[in-house]
C-alpha cells in the first residue's frame, strides 16, 4: 500500500472512533527526552540562578576557560541541593504515577489514586506515629533508627490500609467503585484524624516533622533519602513488567481472568504489596503528594492505549516529568519562599478529577 | 473411551441455602451439552464449579483423570475455556487486544493468525481496531467469545482438544448470531472439544446439543437426549408452563409455550 493511501486509511480510522498505538519505542524516547529536558530547567532555575553558560563547569563536565566566581557557590548548589532534589521528585513522580496505574489496574477504575483513597494517609499516620514514637522517651533507644524507620512505618500504614480497602470494596470477586470511593474516603478521614491526635499531643519539633507530612514538600531530599527511594523504584520497574499482562486480562473480571490462565490471587497480592511499598516510601521522603496518580495514567491512556506493558514504563516517566515540573514550579513561584507541592499538584489535579467524574458520569452509572 | 470431564455427586452450599444439589454426570470429548433450567436452578453454579472457579462444597470434579483442584490457573486455562456471562471492560481496549488476551503468552505471530481467524468466525473483523466499551452488548459478547476461542486453539495445540464452557453466550445476541454461535461450537465439537453450554432458549438448546442436563432446584432433573427433557409434564413439572411439542422435518423437536400458569395451578 502506498503511503499515501496508508495515510488515508488511517485517517478514516481515527475519524470512526478506531484506535491506532504509536510505536513503544517512540513513545519512551519522546518521555526520556521530555524528563531530561525538564531536569535541565529544574538544575538552571531556583533561589540561586544558574544560567545554562555555567552548567556544565557547575557540574563539573567542562570549564569554558573562563574564570567564574560564582563556581564553587554553583557546584554546591548543583550537587548538593538541585541533583538530589531533582532525583527525589523524579523518583517520587515516578513511584506514585505507577502506584496510581497499578492500583486502578488492580480496582479495574480509573478514579483509583492512593492519595485519594486513604493509602497516603495511612502511610502518614504510621510516620506520623513513628516520629512522634522514636522522639519520646519510650521510644529513645531507637531515635538513631528514624531514618530507616520512616520508610518502613509509611509502608506497614499504606499497607494495611490497601489490605483493609480491598477487603471493604471487593465482594466475590467484584469491586463497587462507590464503596470503594467512599470507603476510601473513610479510611482517609480515619487515619488524619489520627494524625490530629498526634499533633494535639506532639511538642513543637514533633509538631514541625508531622506538618511537613501533611503539606508534602521535597525540600528535604538529601543524596541519604534517595537511597531509600531508588531501590523501590527499581524493583517496581522489574516487577511491573512481570505484572503486566495480569493486569491487562484483569480488566475483564477477576473470574474471567482466572478463566483466562491468570494467578489472580498472586496478582493481587503483589499488586496490593507493591503499592503500598511505593506509596510508603514515596510518603516518608516527600508526604502526601495527591492526584499524580490519576492525572498521568488517564493521560498516557489516551496516547499509547491501555495495555499496561507500555502504560506503566511510560507512567513511571510521565510522573517523573511532572513532579520535576510540578517541584520547580513549586520552588520559584512565591520565592524565596517555598509552595508545598502537595498544595501544588492537587490544586491541578483535584480540578482534573472533577472532570474525570464529570465524563464518566455520562457513560456510567457509579 | 473415558470421560474428559466427570462430576461425582458435586454439591453447593452457601450460608444454609443448597445451590446445586449432588450433580453427577460425566462428559466425552465431542459432545454437545446444554444446561437448561428456570431462573435460580443453579446452572451457573454448576458451570462455575466445573470450570474450577468456585470449589465444590461436597463432591470431587476430574478433568482427563485429575482433580480439578490440582491443576494450577495456568494449565487449567490450558484445558478448558469458559465465557462468562457479564463481561465488563472498563478501559479502552480494542477489540483485537481483548481476543488477543485469549492467547496467553503465545508467540505474537500465532497470536495474530488466531486472532484473525476467530475476529472472522464471529464476524467482526471489520471492528478490530474499534474500543470494545464502544460496541452494543451483543457485539462485545461476540468479541469475548473469540477471545474464548483463541485459548481454546491454544490449548488445543498443546494438549489436544479441551473443554468448553459457555454460561449464556447467546444471551444478548440476534437470531442470526445465535445460530452463528451455535454453528461454531457444533464445530469445535465436531473436532473433539467438548462443549458444555447453558442457554435459556429451549428451542435453541434442542438445535445445538447432542445431550440436555435438566437442572430444577439444584438437581439433576433429566440428564438424557433431546427426547427425554422435551417432555410436556417434565416442562411442566420445571418451568411451570403448558407447551405444544413439534418436531421439525428432521426429527429436532421444537415447542410453542401456551399458557403462563402461577405454581399452585400448575398441577
Amino acid at each position: 500500500m502506498s503511503v499515501l493511501a496508508e495515510r488515508r486509511t488511517r485517517a478514516t480510522q481515527r475519524r470512526s472512533g478506531m484506535s491506532l498505538r504509536p510505536a513503544a519505542t517512540l513513545v519512551l524516547l519522546c518521555l526520556i527526552a521530555a524528563l531530561a529536558a525538564s531536569a535541565l530547567v529544574a538544575l538552571t532555575v531556583g533561589a540561586a540562578g544558574i544560567p545554562l553558560a555555567r552548567l556544565p563547569a557547575a557540574l563539573g563536565l567542562w570549564t569554558d576557560g573562563m574564570a567564574n566566581p560564582l563556581l564553587a557557590r554553583d557546584q554546591l548548589v548543583v550537587w548538593s541541593i538541585r541533583i538530589p532534589r531533582i532525583a527525589a521528585a523524579a523518583m517520587v513522580g515516578g513511584l506514585l504515577a505507577l502506584s496510581g496505574t497499578i492500583m486502578q489496574g488492580l480496582f479495574r477504575n480509573p478514579l483509583a489514586d492512593p492519595a485519594l483513597v486513604g493509602v497516603s494517609s495511612g502511610g502518614a499516620f504510621a510516620a506520623a506515629v513513628a516520629i512522634v514514637f522514636t522522639d519520646s522517651h519510650l521510644g529513645e533507644s531507637l531515635r538513631f533508627l528514624q531514618h530507616q524507620l520512616l520508610p518502613i512505618a509509611a509502608f506497614a500504614g499504606s499497607l494495611i490500609t490497601t489490605v483493609v480497602l480491598y477487603g471493604i470494596a471487593s465482594r466475590g470477586g467484584r469491586t463497587s467503585i462507590a464503596i470503594f470511593l467512599l470507603a476510601g474516603l473513610a479510611i482517609a478521614a480515619i487515619a488524619n484524624a489520627g494524625i490530629g491526635v498526634l499533633v494535639f499531643v506532639a511538642d513543637d519539633h514533633q509538631l514541625r516533622d508531622i506538618t511537613f507530612w501533611m503539606l508534602g514538600s521535597l525540600s528535604g531530599a538529601t543524596w541519604s533519602k534517595l537511597t531509600a527511594l531508588a531501590p523501590v523504584l527499581a524493583i517496581a520497574l522489574i516487577t511491573c513488567l512481570w505484572i503486566a499482562r495480569g493486569l491487562d486480562v484483569l480488566v475483564l473480571g477477576e473470574a474471567e481472568a482466572f478463566h483466562s490462565g491468570v494467578d489472580v490471587e498472586r496478582l493481587k497480592r503483589i499488586s496490593i504489596v507493591l503499592v503500598s511499598a511505593m506509596t510508603g516510601v514515596a510518603v516518608s521522603v516527600c508526604g502526601v503528594v495527591g492526584f499524580v496518580g490519576i492525572v498521568v495514567p488517564h493521560l498516557l491512556r489516551l496516547v499509547v492505549g491501555p495495555s499496561h506493558r507500555l502504560l506503566l514504563p511510560a507512567s513511571a516517566l510521565l510522573g517523573a516529568i511532572l513532579l520535576v515540573g510540578a517541584d520547580t514550579v513549586a520552588r520559584t513561584i512565591v520565592a524565596p519562599a517555598e509552595m508545598p507541592i502537595g498544595i501544588l499538584t492537587a490544586a491541578i489535579g483535584a480540578p482534573f478529577f472533577l472532570a474525570m467524574l464529570l465524563r464518566q458520569r455520562g457513560l456510567v452509572s457509579l | 473411551m473415558s470421560a474428559l470431564l466427570e462430576a461425582q455427586s458435586v454439591s453447593m452450599t452457601t450460608s444454609g441455602a443448597i445451590l446445586v444439589d449432588a450433580v453427577s454426570l460425566q462428559i466425552g470429548a465431542g459432545e454437545m451439552v446444554a444446561i437448561v433450567g428456570p431462573n435460580g436452578a443453579g446452572k451457573s453454579t454448576l458451570l462455575r464449579m466445573l470450570s474450577g472457579d468456585l470449589r465444590p462444597s461436597r463432591g470431587t470434579i476430574r478433568l482427563r483423570q485429575r482433580d480439578l483442584s490440582a491443576y494450577g490457573p495456568r494449565e487449567l486455562a490450558q484445558h478448558r475455556a469458559m465465557l462468562s456471562q457479564h463481561v465488563n471492560v472498563s478501559f479502552p481496549f480494542t477489540v483485537e487486544e481483548i481476543v488477543s488476551m485469549g492467547a496467553g503468552e503465545s508467540p505474537r505471530a500465532v497470536t495474530r493468525a488466531l486472532v484473525a481467524a476467530a475476529l472472522d468466525e464471529v464476524a467482526l473483523a471489520h471492528f478490530r481496531f474499534r474500543q470494545l466499551p464502544t460496541l452494543s452488548g451483543g457485539e462485545q459478547q461476540r468479541a469475548h467469545f473469540a477471545r474464548v476461542l483463541v485459548q481454546l486453539a491454544c490449548g488445543e495445540a498443546l494438549h489436544g482438544p479441551g473443554l468448553l464452557l459457555l454460561d449464556e453466550p447467546t444471551s444478548s445476541l440476534d437470531l442470526r448470531h445465535q445460530i452463528d454461535l451455535v454453528e461454531t461450537a457444533r464445530r469445535r465439537a465436531a473436532r473433539g472439544t467438548a462443549v458444555i453450554a447453558i442457554l435459556h432458549d429451549l428451542n435453541l438448546a434442542m438445535r445445538f446439543a447432542d445431550r440436555i442436563l435438566l437442572l430444577h432446584r439444584g438437581r439433576l432433573a433429566v440428564d438424557g437426549d433431546r427426547a427425554a427433557a422435551m417432555q410436556a409434564d417434565m416442562l411442566r413439572k420445571v418451568f411451570e408452563i403448558d407447551a405444544t411439542i413439534g418436531h421439525t422435518g428432521g426429527g429436532v423437536p421444537f415447542l410453542l409455550p401456551q399458557t403462563m400458569r402461577p405454581a399452585d395451578k400448575a398441577t
